[in-house]
């Protein structure tokens, strides 16, 4: 289970970043690739910026989207997948 | 994963900086003839290279040989591969590698090295590698793990060491890989040349394949085993390259650009090179990239099949260096009229019949088979 006050980052293990011929976001690893859709893309955006709290990535992507009503549950949904395939770390 | 990457563009570059190597594997993927091909890229070119990949889409870059660490200027190819965004991926042996190096690399931003053995044992290693390398190659692996990056070891298997596969994940296991790559044997080139003596017998796969995903299954979450069953066994042919011409491309020491490093023994095709053409031409236009694009080349079973959207009618260099007719289907497939071929090949490599001598991947050697 995530905890809301738990500092959220891209893993070591991967390089996220824009692909102007691809026009996505990707998770670049050794050897291999995977392609974000639109969502995906804009929720692993805010995690990188450095010391953010799941709770703030919450908090901003609302704000950046406020005509969808309870975003704040689909993108929770998405980071617990993230953090399974290990793709975000979660610290104290 | 995702799914595959969008088509048409060539994810993946393969940098094959030069074709010396200290190492004499016999089942090299370099070309018989390499000792007669001398040329290699400078610097600047190499640049225009990744320059003209990047802007098609590339993103995975691959530096690999031959042994790439010989190349000095490869600090320069990663430092600014990196500033161009790639995702570099550096294939070495590690032989000659020393920890000095390992931080100059990760200094210009190297992504990740791949370590490859030989086998999960010195003497077995040694002789395979033709010269003492296996203990220098596991102080390598854990300097790579020491210095942050992640790390990546490659076991080509075989007939000789795939009954130790326990022991060769162990030994993996022990230095802290994150990532396994059991590869098999491609036999083409010096492989096809060895294939009696390499080729896996069924019971070995019978043997180690339980055992592969034992291990999967018991390093789950904390290394990373990938395994294939050698398409020889597989009845189906693999989707080679993803497809000619589809997300790969290599560019040859010389600067030959290439579908695969195996498509220059293909004939009636002239592929062309980096020096003399932009790659957006290469890619997009040049008749060799186009050659086996799409499925109007297929002949039949193929044609008509409907796995062919999968695998793309299976490798072209297979079909052509088995078949002699490199629009055939490639004959691991049980579908095509020439798989008695595989079948007569696994008969052969028999262990019970008199075994021939490895011939090792050397100048010597490679200059024996340009005289033919």
């Amino acid at each position: 289970m995530i905890d809301i006050n738990q500092k959220i980052a891209i893993s070591p293990a991967y390089r996220f970043q824009w692909e102007e011929a691809q026009q996505c976001y990707v998770l670049l690893y050794p050897e291999g690739m995977i392609q974000l859709n639109f969502s995906a893309g804009e929720i692993l955006k805010y995690c990188v910026i450095p010391e953010q709290s799941v709770a703030t990535v919450l908090q901003s992507i609302q704000q950046a989207f406020p005509e969808i009503v309870d975003i704040r549950s689909d993108v929770f949904a998405f980071l617990e997948v993230a953090h399974k395939n290990g793709w975000i770390t979660l610290t104290e | 994963m995702a799914g595959l990457p969008s088509p048409n563009k060539p994810l993946w570059l393969l940098a094959e900086l030069t074709y010396a190597c200290p190492l004499q594997c016999p089942y090299c993927s370099n070309p018989l003839d390499f000792a007669q091909q001398k040329t290699e890229l400078d610097t600047e070119a190499w640049l225009k290279v990744l320059r003209e990949a990047r802007a098609l889409g590339a993103t995975q870059l691959g530096f690999s040989g031959g042994e790439p660490t010989t190349r000095p200027d490869l600090e320069i190819l990663i430092a600014e591969a990196r500033k161009m965004g790639y995702y570099t991926n550096l294939i070495t042996s590690g032989v000659g590698l020393k920890p000095e190096r390992i931080a100059a690399f990760k200094a210009a931003g190297l992504d990740h090295i791949q370590v490859s053995f030989q086998a999960s044992s010195a003497e077995l290693n040694d002789y395979l590698a033709g010269t003492t390398a296996f203990e220098h190659k596991q102080a390598i692996a854990r300097e790579v793990k020491k210095q942050g990056y992640p790390m990546v070891l490659c076991f080509v298997l075989h007939r000789q060491n795939t009954d130790n596969i326990a022991e060769i994940l162990d030994l993996a296991e022990n230095l802290g890989a994150d990532y396994v790559e059991l590869a098999t044997t491609q036999y083409y080139g010096w492989a096809l040349v060895n294939r009696d003596q390499l080729l896996p017998t069924r019971e070995q796969l019978q043997r180690a394949e339980p055992i592969a995903h034992a291990y999967q299954e018991k390093l789950k979450g904390k290394m990373k085993i990938y395994y294939v069953v050698p398409d020889y066994y597989e009845g189906r042919p693999k989707a080679c390259m993803n497809g000619w011409g589809n997300i790969f491309l290599t560019s040859a020491p010389d600067g030959t650009a290439l579908p695969c490093h195996s498509a220059r023994e293909l004939p009636n095709l002239t592929f062309p090179n980096v020096q003399e053409h932009s790659l957006k031409w290469i890619w997009e236009e040049s008749p060799a990239f186009q050659h086996f694009r799409g499925d109007e080349w297929m002949k039949e079973p193929c044609r008509t099949c409907p796995e062919k959207a999968k695998d793309f009618g299976g490798c072209r260099c297979q079909a052509y260096l088995l078949t002699g007719d490199a629009t055939n289907a490639d004959p691991v497939c049980s579908l095509s009229p020439h798989h008695e071929t595989i079948v007569a090949a696994i008969n052969q490599a028999n262990p019970d019949l008199p075994s021939k001598a490895l011939i090792f991947r050397n100048p010597k050697n490679s200059k024996q088979f340009s005289k033919i």
